[in-house]
């Protein structure tokens, strides 16, 4: 086994730090009242980190993007349910047309590649956004806009927008935003080349990691509560069929790590998000964590039985987040059409090619 | 937190991309010359000795050995990319594979200096085959029990017993085996085994193929009947062998060959759904891909951190486990695309008959070079369950 990962930088060791200090698994889980959130926040908007990707002109920390998605990786491995990934991802969906961010929570909207908000000819912003996280808690919506023959990006004052709330299978808001003639704030074309589809990758990414991390956290657990828990005399671990199973979950979870990190690295090293080799990595990223959010968490579930299915137990967190998180910005079945399409138009024998060049 | 399995992204370096290219310029001319047909199910031209020698001339054996044995010190990265595309183009590797994957290695840590720069440039030219004696008919994945003896004797030792499922011995020049020189002890089942270099070809051995189902013959039964080595046949240490097993398992379970057994149908049914698929096979394909993918991008990681000088057992364990268990299903979820497939699609007839040849081959994948069980037990073990 590799040594213990190290924190790779300041940026990831303060996330961290203040995850580990302000959003115990535990403490949270007995907080009926939601006390935690309040206090996390103010943390980490201190300490720069929902505004990381946007540049210092802009408002922002302007945290590096390799930075960003590793403090990503940390709030998956904690399942933070506050609007960080969020307001991170508007903060640089803004910043691609030089917006400057304001401060508190945000979001982006559309969060699926099936829905699409139009910027009419009177410049106001019409359409619906299914599954917007965390809208309701959002001061400020990041939106993508298509019309007048290309894209935009506008910052839009939340309150002008009907919000329809819902809730994801975590309990966490995943809102219905319904833009009836609403005025953009501030709105500037989208840089050329940037469409619907490069906010879906990034997103898919960022979703992607946050899963990977959750994986990481299940596995620990599950690996944990194996070498406590005593059935027939001797600890559950020293089952076989107990140790398959979690080998299984240690793949599922690596497979997950693997994909998603290798899809940040190359976002990080591309100029563009418009090109086969990062929709390949973050398409693969979004379909193969999502397969493994299912497979791994229902193996962290079998572990710990019947525990793992109370609301008093942590498990919970991870695993029903890691279940929604597949569903923002394009599932794994609509991206592996998507995938496999690409694949078709290539032809069979340019499949191999564009593999090898990853 | 349990110790964190690491599965960094590595990028195979500039200097990769230009050997990529040479060598698919090298497998285009030869299977142009007719050397070897790529894809074509259940060959009769799996063992090819002049091929093995032209690879061996263009630099691609020993590729990370030192110069001095006839190794031309590059990284393992670069090794990696052209195992990946010989696999790729189903190109005839099996006289070559073994001695270069895994018996070269062994040799270059454990063998006497004239040894060494007797085979081991031999090796690179690609002049030898080597077989690996590990199993016997009442010692597979439990390589403990193994029971072929090798009794001291003048000047080395006397072997008897039988190896048995023995890729290769067939063709085989060498033989890199393990054998029972003590009894284990009661502290230590492990102990006992030698691992010796054998010479094939010799008086005391025979050598009898098995048939497989898929109607091959690659792996053998091997009856070593008071077979003498020599004591500089010896390599490492006596009754130590267990000590010498584990860190190289690393290289042997890794590799894209433990994900690209299959591969072909994949490459055929996308030639078979056209440019314009439905939802479900594009669904099937792009599932398939991200797979493909994600396995290839933590093999390379693997392989980084072998050329870093880790030993990442746990992870390359992992690899071996998720790769064998995609590649054996492979087959099957081509043919559950295949079946809707224009019945007019130039390619139906090669997709059928490598399928049915693929899906004869997948039970092997997840038994040959360490069983599933095997490598679950390892992976658990180094998640602190055993």
């Amino acid at each position: 086994m590799a040594e213990s990962k190290e924190s790779e930088n300041i940026v990831v060791e303060t996330a961290e730090k203040i995850f580990a200090d302000l959003a115990d698994a535990q403490t949270i889980n007995h907080d009926k009242k939601g006390d935690w959130k309040a206090p996390l926040w103010k943390a980490l908007s201190e300490a720069g980190l929902p505004l990381s990707w946007v540049p210092e002109d802009c408002g922002g920390s302007g945290a590096s993007l390799a930075d960003g998605f590793a403090v990503l990786g940390a709030a998956g491995r904690f399942a933070i349910a506050v609007p960080l990934a969020e307001t991170m991802l508007a903060g640089w969906l803004l910043a691609q047309a030089k917006i400057t961010s304001p401060a508190g929570e945000m979001t982006v909207a559309p969060a699926s590649p099936k829905d699409r908000i139009a910027l009419d000819a009177d410049g106001m912003l019409s359409g619906r956004a299914r599954g917007v996280p965390f809208a309701k808690q959002a001061g400020h919506i990041a939106v993508l806009a298509s019309g007048n023959g290309g894209h935009s990006i506008a910052l839009v004052d939340a309150a002008k927008v009907r919000t329809e709330a819902g809730l994801n299978l975590a309990n966490d808001n995943s809102d219905t935003l319904t833009f009836d003639k609403v005025e953009p704030d501030v709105i500037a074309p989208a840089p050329k080349g940037f469409d619907q589809t490069a906010l879906m990758l990034m997103g898919g990414v960022v979703r992607s990691l946050q899963i990977a991390g959750s994986l990481e956290t299940m596995l620990d657990i599950s690996v944990r509560y194996s070498n406590e828990r005593v059935a027939f005399e001797k600890k559950i671990s020293k089952f076989q069929s107990v140790q398959h199973n979690l080998a299984k979950l240690a793949g599922e979870s690596a497979a997950a790590l693997a994909a998603a990190t290798s899809a940040a690295d190359a976002i990080v090293n591309s100029p563009s998000l418009d090109n086969d080799a990062v929709f390949l990595e973050a398409v693969a990223a979004k379909i193969r964590c999502s397969e493994a959010a299912e497979k791994g968490g229902g193996i962290a579930h079998q572990v710990h039985g019947a525990i793992g299915f109370t609301i008093e137990h942590i498990l919970h967190r991870y695993s029903l987040r890691a279940l929604s998180w597949r569903d923002d910005f394009g599932s794994e079945s609509y991206w592996a059409v998507e995938l496999g399409k690409r694949v078709a138009v290539r032809g069979a024998d340019e499949l191999w090619p564009l593999v090898a060049s990853r | 937190m349990t110790a964190a399995l690491r599965f960094d992204p590595i990028r195979l370096p500039p200097e990769c991309e230009q050997l990529r290219k040479e060598v698919r310029a090298f497998l285009a001319d030869e299977i142009a010359a007719g050397t070897f047909t790529p894809f074509k199910p259940n060959r009769e031209d799996t063992d090819a000795p002049e091929f093995s020698r032209r690879v061996g001339a263009r630099g691609w054996l020993g590729m990370t050995w030192p110069k001095k044995y006839g190794g031309h010190e590059r990284s393992f990265l670069e090794r990696y990319v052209v195992t990946e595309e010989m696999r790729v183009a189903n190109a005839p590797t099996r006289r070559f594979f073994v001695a270069d994957r895994q018996s070269g290695p062994v040799l270059l840590k454990y063998a006497p200096e004239h040894i060494k720069m007797d085979i081991l440039p031999r090796i690179c030219r690609g002049e030898l085959c080597f077989a690996i004696g590990m199993s016997e008919p009442n010692s597979g994945s439990d390589l403990f029990a193994a029971k072929t003896r090798a009794t001291k004797t003048d000047g080395g030792y006397l072997v008897n017993g039988t190896k048995i499922w023995t890729s290769s011995a067939h063709i085989a020049d060498y033989m890199i085996a393990i054998f029972r020189t003590s009894p284990p002890t009661k502290e230590n089942r492990r102990h006992g085994l030698t691992q010796f270099l054998v010479k094939m070809k010799q008086p005391g051995i025979k050598v009898n193929p098995i048939g497989q189902i898929t109607g091959q013959f690659e792996f053998n039964e091997v009856v070593f009947t008071d077979y003498f080595v020599p004591d500089d046949h010896v390599l490492g240490e006596i009754d130590g062998a267990w000590k010498q097993a584990t860190s190289e398992l690393a290289y042997e379970r890794s590799g894209p060959e433990r994900f690209l057994e299959t591969y072909y149908v994949l490459t055929e049914l996308v030639r078979a759904v056209g440019s314009k698929p439905d939802a479900r096979s594009a669904e099937g394909i792009g599932r398939l891909v991200a797979q493909l993918h994600t396995m290839r991008r933590m093999s390379v990681s693997v392989a980084g951190m072998l050329q870093a000088g880790k030993e990442p057992v746990v992870e390359a364990s992992i690899v071996k486990d998720i790769g064998t268990v995609w590649e054996q299903q492979l087959p099957h979820r081509v043919r559950d695309l295949a079946a809707f497939v224009e019945e007019d699609a130039t390619n139906r007839e090669t997709l059928e008959k490598q399928l049915a040849f693929a899906i004869k081959t997948a039970p092997k994948l997840t038994i040959q070079g360490g069983t599933t069980e095997v490598l679950r037990g390892i992976i658990a073990r180094g998640l602190g369950l055993r």
